[in-house]
């Protein structure tokens, strides 16, 4: 039975599936029904930086095309949102910069081309801290994501575009990027499920690069059970990708239903320490408690450097982005400056005019840790931290099978609350830096409010261990019912 | 050599690598096509693409470090150099830093003295190439053509042992005639695939501290290198001289004025801010695959040079002719087993007429108009005493000209050698009777004559007959 064409946008992509499988409505009515909300709403979001209705209308009827010949990819007719990070062919690809602002990328990033191939309809792409760095938002060239939970608060960053997205109900997928916590943090902002896989899980090629040794893309959904759908396509291995890992990518849905008894659920000591906000932390261990009355053990475990993380991000990734946004030099493509008198000013003005404060903080920072001189004291001693900080985790994987904790150290903070003190952004990662350093899988799902605004779950796993994640979760999800929760103005 | 002065030289080799595709992307490395048509998204260093290495490069890099009885090491490591250069699309080079792919190698020279001398190799690592900066023709503006952009190359960095000009000059040669005999680099200069930087210092005769070092960049021919260096060396000492001090710093060698001058010094200024690339993996070697790639090394030329002279009983220098290029070598060998002819006289007619055939015509071995096969049947028929040596050269030229194969000329145009004594005697017989004066100063004792008589003979049978039987038989008659 199918239901009225006003609730299609609050069914999970699950749901969706099986409404277009069984006939129940097309891929374009369902596309035309969530365009059109995201013309409603989007004025107060600001979540979507290019809206691409003709094309997703077009691919849609395609999709339906497909779809009565009996065929049709895992994702057939289903919309998704692309944060603006990934490269998509004829399509304004911005990186929520003034530098892209001009920018139609020739390609497609593998994510897009793997969602596309399997049937995803792109509505759009999504706002984001520019180049990615921060973790409010509040960078973009484009403006400050709202949250829909309260529209004065901050979505978090720098997926906040396709975590408010989501959370918004204006699609149910929306792909992400993670180099310090970019998709958990926003996703437990906003209540809504964020994976960031294993480093080298899904290739990176067209994804433009922050930090190349942390970022990894992922998917922000509602549901545990559509992100292992969405992730089981994006996932694998990529030529074109030397740091995309080949190993076969498990049935992520179909382990799902797996009872979690037995789970052996690591809660780290130092996570509950004077950083985390007591409500919120009370919210972590009776989502715990929940995960133990579904028959997983709860271990205590030490992760003795994890203050070390953030500094040590904090010199890893901007010594990256210092050298991987050279390429933006006015030149081929991008942001120029008129009237250049000569080669130095042409890349000074063209850099200049083109990124933001935070860009630029970090590029200098980068630099500098990268200079004759300071490499030794601060790029070589933060790698070897790095090393430090993952065998933290390897040795907590030992006994564990999951690492439990909190996403955020509280839930989402006032747009400009945060945005004058770096150091205080910075911190509101520490729970998450941890696995990108170490290039571990983590996922944040909701598990309750404080003060009405979501709060979420951090599961960290070892390498490879989504399924472990995602079956979690998705029992998690299966007796408690703060994914379905939907902000009032957004139902 | 100025008397009092010793010359410290070190030598950086960038060898291009002759791969189909670039070191990190699939476009072709092909030279010459128009300004920016062989550079994909790679290359133009476009956001989120990420480089993949070509493995032929590693293939070529260890072929290379073991011939240069050099350490390939297991695992190296790729590394960011950061510059803002127009014709550098990312704004950083990748190369190799603190672990190239091959380390301390040696080759040896004949040194100015004319003795062997061994010359450190520090290292050999892979990078890529830039793009090319166009300022002609472009109406006070600049154009850039990243063809060449990503196009492999292998730097090779000497120890600072060579002593001279010349020794630089012999150690680069050595160099070239290696990469060539690996072919993993067509070593054409004209093309840039092959070309240099010298670091030139001089300090007192007898001084261990080493003298400040200028940077001569932009030496793309061996006439060249000779020159810059052997300028800077007189400028060098000049500057001492005088009282002043040298400065380090990067010079650039003006062919046309033939010297060398300082490079802005702003470029000087860099602090490239290497670090390991995080898009690539370490490469990393099993001890099976370098094992491997040794024994399907080629024969190399030192080696090469030794045996032509136990195996062929060639002189010593003629081997290291014919080994100066694999294909040279290879072709005198083809010739070698496919004739009787002695070897010696098969290296002759290669270097001799072959050589200046090919000169000539301006083609390469591999294009020669007469094949070693063909070349192996001329001489067999030296050696059978078919022809002379002198009718060989008319049977070369016509093989040459494409009048076919040795026997084919031989017969067509009826060289054959006249070895019947009776008819040798017949002409014989009339040289003397047409020549009494000659005959009678012969006989009166001025013996140097003989040559007359035989060059009338030849003449008379056009070359053809058998001169070893013509001097018989007129010494038998003459003196009869």
């Amino acid at each position: 039975m199918s239901r009225p064409e006003q609730e299609w946008h609050a069914q999970s992509m699950t749901a969706l599936k099986a409404g277009l499988d069984g006939g129940a409505f097309t891929s374009v009515e369902l596309t035309h029904a969530l365009l059109d909300r995201i013309a409603a709403l989007d004025d107060k979001l600001n979540a979507l930086i290019t809206v691409t209705a003709d094309e997703a209308l077009a691919a849609a009827e395609r999709s339906d095309k497909v779809r009565a010949t009996g065929n049709g990819g895992v994702l057939n007719g289903l919309p998704i949102i692309h944060k603006d990070i990934f490269c998509t062919r004829g399509v304004k690809t911005s990186c929520g910069s003034k530098m892209l602002d001009n920018f139609i990328s020739p390609y497609d990033a593998t994510v897009v081309e793997k969602l596309s191939n399997a049937g995803a309809i792109v509505l759009g792409k999504s706002n984001m801290d520019e180049f990615a760095m921060g973790s409010s938002n509040e960078t973009s060239y484009y403006g400050p994501v709202k949250n829909p939970w309260d529209l004065s608060c901050s979505p978090g960053g720098s997926s906040g575009g396709s975590a408010a997205a989501v959370a918004a109900r204006l699609a149910p997928a929306a792909t992400g990027t993670d180099t310090g916590g970019s998709i958990r943090q926003p996703a437990a902002l906003t209540g809504t499920v964020g994976i960031k896989p294993t480093y080298g899980r899904v290739s990176r090629y067209g994804m433009i690069a922050f930090a190349s040794s942390l970022d990894q893309a992922g998917v922000i959904t509602r549901t545990a059970e559509d992100a292992a759908r969405m992730l089981g396509v994006m996932a694998g291995f990529d030529e074109r990708d030397s740091t995309s890992i080949d190993e076969p990518v498990p049935d992520y849905v179909g382990g799902l239903k797996e009872s979690i008894r037995g789970l052996r659920v690591g809660v780290v000591r130092q996570h509950f320490d004077a950083g985390l906000d007591a409500h919120c932390a009370k919210k972590i261990r009776e989502s715990i408690a929940v995960l133990e009355s579904l028959g997983a053990k709860t271990i205590e475990v030490d992760l003795p450097n994890l203050d070390l993380s953030v500094p040590t991000y904090y010199v890893v990734a901007p010594a990256e982005c210092s050298s991987n946004l050279s390429r933006f030099d006015g030149v081929r493509f991008g942001h120029r400056a008129d009237n250049a008198e000569d080669l130095l000013d042409l890349y000074c003005r063209s850099r200049g005019e083109g990124f933001g404060d935070e860009v630029k903080r970090r590029i200098m920072t980068g630099t500098y840790v990268l200079s004759a001189g300071y490499y030794d004291a601060y790029y070589l001693k933060a790698q070897q931290v790095r090393h430090l900080i993952a065998d933290d985790f390897k040795k907590a994987f030992a006994d564990v099978d999951v690492i439990a904790g909190p996403t955020a150290p509280s839930p989402a903070f006032k747009l400009g609350e945060k945005v004058d003190d770096p150091i205080m952004m910075y911190l509101n990662d520490i729970y998450t830096i941890g696995a990108n350093l170490a290039g571990l899988p983590g996922m944040s799902i909701p598990c309750g409010f404080v003060d009405e605004l979501p709060v979420g779950l951090h599961l960290v796993g070892a390498h490879f261990a989504e399924e472990t994640l995602f079956r979690c979760a998705h029992n998690y999800q299966q007796h408690t019912d703060w994914h379905n929760a939907c902000p009032e103005d957004f139902e | 050599m100025r008397a009092g002065w010793e010359v410290v030289i070190g030598l950086e080799i960038h060898a291009q690598l002759a791969t189909q595709s670039k070191i990190f992307s699939g476009a072709s490395t092909a030279y010459g096509a128009e300004p920016n048509t062989q550079a994909c998204l790679v290359d133009l260093g476009y956001p989120g693409v990420l480089p993949v290495l070509n493995e032929e490069v590693v293939h070529m890099a260890t072929m290379f470090g073991l011939a240069v009885n050099a350490t390939v090491q297991r695992r190296s490591v790729f590394a960011r150099k950061n510059y803002f250069y127009p014709d550098l699309p990312k704004g950083y080079q990748i190369s190799q830093f603190e672990l190239p792919i091959v380390e301390t190698g040696e080759l040896f020279i004949t040194a100015d003295g004319g003795e062997e001398k061994r010359i450190g190799i520090t290292r050999a690592h892979l990078e890529e190439d830039a793009g090319k900066s166009i300022h002609e023709g472009l109406d006070r503006r600049s154009g850039i053509d990243l063809n060449r952009t990503g196009t492999p190359l292998l730097e090779i960095v000497s120890e600072p042992d060579l002593r001279s000009a010349k020794e630089a000059i012999a150690y680069m040669r050595k160099i070239h005639t290696i990469v060539r005999y690996l072919g993993i680099s067509d070593g054409n200069m004209q093309e840039g695939s092959f070309r240099c930087d010298a670091n030139v210092s001089v300090r007192p005769a007898g001084q261990n501290e080493l003298g400040t070092r200028a940077e001569l960049k932009n030496l793309n021919s061996f006439r060249f290198i000779e020159r810059a260096i052997n300028f800077e060396i007189d400028r060098q000492i000049d500057v001492i001289e005088d009282g002043g001090k040298v400065v380090q710093e990067t010079r650039l060698y003006d062919s046309d004025k033939d010297e060398t001058r300082p490079m802005r010094s702003k470029e000087e200024a860099n602090d490239y801010r290497y670090f390991p690339d995080p898009d690539l993996l370490p490469v990393q070697m099993s001890a099976e695959y370098i094992e491997n790639v040794r024994q399907q090394l080629p024969e190399l030329p030192t080696a090469k040079q030794r045996r032509f002279v136990d195996q062929y009983d060639l002189k010593s220098e003629d081997a290291d002719l014919l080994t100066s290029s694999r294909s040279l070598a290879d072709f005198f060998e083809a010739a070698a087993a496919a004739t009787s002819a002695k070897a010696q006289l098969v290296a002759n007619w290669v270097m001799g007429d072959l050589s200046g055939a090919l000169n000539r015509d301006g083609l390469d071995i591999a294009d020669s108009k007469v094949s070693a096969g063909g070349l192996a049947g001329l001489l067999t028929r030296i050696q059978d005493s078919t022809i002379s040596g002198k009718i060989a050269k008319q049977v070369f030229e016509a093989m040459w000209g494409g009048e076919g194969t040795a026997d084919e000329v031989i017969e067509a145009k009826g060289l054959k050698q006249i070895t019947d004594s009776s008819a040798i005697e017949a002409v014989v017989d009339k040289v003397i009777a047409a020549n009494p004066g000659q005959v009678a100063e012969y006989k009166s004792g001025k013996e140097k004559l003989i040559g007359f008589f035989v060059g009338q003979v030849m003449q008379a049978t056009k070359g053809q007959a058998n001169p070893g039987q013509v001097n018989k038989i007129l010494k038998d008659k003459l003196s009869g």
